[in-house]
């Protein structure tokens, strides 16, 4: 045995103090309620999503030309029309923001397949996350709510979020939502009918450029959109990245190289716009964990936190919605 | 006929199975529903397909239970406990139909297909139905709490009967 001696003594406070600033790196673990609570914020709109609140519903429908049904035995991949329920949004807890502040914009969509097979897809702006799992996502929202200075800082000790801002310094903002790209940012992976699996992540490509505003005040995008959608439809295409061997399809914060091979599946067609209180896609709770059989989900750490946040954010909405609407008929 | 001393062999396998894989299923969905980590979403998983499985399990138990002689409680205890007992008994049976219920409606209601173990799954709405999610979700939260108060009593009374009463009821369940 060893003899207890001095020169043990510093090695152990190393080995203390170096444990001890591990645990800093390692943010403390917040839970979806908190989570939601900070999405949230100080003002409360009620009956409203707590994050991405202002947005309008779009329907249309996914032309597929089949090139995908190789990967995935999901129904709408084979060559075929299937219709959706969409929404675009800003970001943001304040559902009558100001469109062009807003820093990120968003699609979603939810394909109603059959009585046993949904889909939900929730896709944002950015092609990558700055951060890598929740508990530090969360407080990169408490730094970008404190402000520039404290956004900086955040930054600075997180070196996994240079790809992220290397794209925000290049990133201009379209003149129309329907001039975006709309990416998963996720990875998740495709199953085909012989049980194979290949890690995927997707963007909507627009296929416009819109580079001057016509539009401006509080929804110059949302008006630019319904316009825009009247006059014909809104086409974007489905591209599909694969995964090599070599990439990591749980970590967001990394995109895959550009040489990856890409798979377009097809158009999605955006043919009608109405408000969200007045139309169907405010029910809906675009859970990306919502999959149809034929895609399953990564370990992804932000990707697997999200079910259980928008299920809190949406039940909160709901009981809220669902407390005014009893109260509306109780007047009756 | 003399009624048994005993629970029928049948009926305490249920009990037991059935009181650990509900005491299992309260405890996943409490802590599923606060947590941001990967395994949040197999739980989840695993919390509806075995949710299921109970309340299939209830129903046989039921039908079992209805074809048994059940031992009688002490002549000694009151009318009005014995009320109670057979009254807490029931409420019971009605949380364990209640909770897979609820939780499958507001499933349905919220438009997401429940997979089973991945060897099927269950149908949903095609269009969601926001308010009747909100009222089976909330009923699901607010009876998850009665379940484990009742639970609670039911084994408050249990230690009751063999530690301070001294009687055969804790023994007529081993
Ligand atoms: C840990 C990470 C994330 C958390 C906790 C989170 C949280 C939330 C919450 C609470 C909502 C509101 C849900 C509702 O009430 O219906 C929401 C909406 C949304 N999120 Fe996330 N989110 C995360 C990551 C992402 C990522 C990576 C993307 C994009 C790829 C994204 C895109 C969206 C979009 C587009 C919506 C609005 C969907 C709609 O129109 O209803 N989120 N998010
Ligand atoms: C034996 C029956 C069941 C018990 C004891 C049970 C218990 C619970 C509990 C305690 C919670 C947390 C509630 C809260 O904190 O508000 C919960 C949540 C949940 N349960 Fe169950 N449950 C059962 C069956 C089911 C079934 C059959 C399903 C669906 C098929 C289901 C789906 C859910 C879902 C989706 C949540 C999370 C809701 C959310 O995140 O908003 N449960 N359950
Ligand atoms: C782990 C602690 C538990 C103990 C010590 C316990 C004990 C007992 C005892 C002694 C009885 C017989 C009572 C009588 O003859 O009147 C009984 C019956 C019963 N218990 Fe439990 N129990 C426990 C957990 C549970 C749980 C978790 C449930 C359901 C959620 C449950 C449901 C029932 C029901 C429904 C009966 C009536 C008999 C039947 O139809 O099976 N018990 N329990």
């Amino acid at each position: 045995m060893m003899q207890p001696n001095t020169l043990m003594l510093p090695a152990l406070l190393t080995l203390l103090l170096s444990a001890g600033s591990a645990a800093a790196k390692t943010p403390p673990k917040v839970s979806a309620q908190q989570f939601v609570d900070l999405q949230q914020g100080n003002s409360l709109f009620a009956g409203f999503r707590r994050a991405h609140a202002k947005g309008l519903c779009v329907s249309g429908e996914f032309r597929s030309n089949g090139e995908l049904a190789p990967y995935s035995s999901a129904s709408l991949f084979k060559a075929g029309v299937t219709p959706f329920v969409g929404r675009l949004s800003i970001a943001g807890n304040n559902p009558t923001a100001p469109d062009l502040k807003a820093p990120v914009r968003s699609l979603a969509l939810s394909f109603s397949l059959s009585r046993t097979e949904q889909w939900r897809l929730a896709m944002n702006t950015p092609p990558v996350m700055a951060v890598a799992d929740p508990h530090t996502f969360y407080q990169q929202i408490q730094a970008i709510q404190a402000g520039p200075e404290a956004i900086q800082q955040f930054f600075a000790a997180h070196p996994e979020s240079s790809e992220f801002r290397t794209w925000a310094a290049q990133y201009k903002p379209s003149g129309s939502f329907a001039g975006e790209t709309y990416h998963s940012i996720n990875a998740f992976y495709l199953i085909n009918s012989d049980g194979q699996q290949q890690a995927v992540r997707w963007a909507l490509m627009p296929t416009v450029t819109a580079d001057t505003m016509a539009f401006d005040g509080d929804n110059a995008l949302q008006q630019e959109i319904s316009a825009r959608i009247a006059e014909g439809p809104v086409v974007f295409n489905w591209v599909f990245t694969l995964a090599d061997a070599s990439d990591d399809e749980n970590n967001a914060t990394k995109a895959w190289p550009a040489s990856r091979r890409q798979v377009n599946a097809g158009q999605i067609v955006l043919t009608g716009t109405a408000a969200q209180l007045e139309s169907n896609c405010h029910g809906i709770n675009f859970d990306p964990l919502v999959l149809p059989s034929g895609i399953k989900a990564t370990a992804d750490p932000i990707l697997r936190a999200r079910s259980a946040a928008y299920a809190e954010s949406y039940r909160r909405r709901a009981k809220e919605q669902f407390q005014g609407a009893l109260e509306e008929s109780s007047h009756d | 006929m003399t009624k048994p001393t005993r629970f029928p062999l049948s009926m305490r396998l249920f009990h037991w199975g059935m009181a650990a894989l509900m005491l299992a299923m309260l405890t996943a969905g409490l802590l599923m529903v606060k947590s941001l980590e990967p395994w949040q979403l197999n739980v989840l998983n695993l919390h509806k397909a075995f949710g299921l499985l109970a309340l299939l399990l209830v129903s046989l138990r039921l039908v079992n239970r209805l074809r048994q002689q059940l031992p009688a409680l002490p002549d000694s205890l009151p009318a009005i406990q014995k009320a109670i007992a057979r009254a807490s008994h029931y409420l019971l049976y009605g949380l364990m139909f209640a909770m897979p219920l609820s939780g499958y409606a507001m499933q349905y209601f919220a438009g997401r297909p429940v997979e089973v173990f991945g060897w099927f799954r269950l149908p949903a709405a095609l269009e969601v139905n926001i308010g009747l999610y909100s009222l089976f979700r909330e009923m699901h939260g607010i009876l998850a709490l009665a379940l484990v108060a009742l639970i609670m009593l039911h084994i408050a009374g249990a230690l009751h009967h063999h530690v301070i009463r001294k009687d055969k009821v804790l023994k007529s369940m081993l």
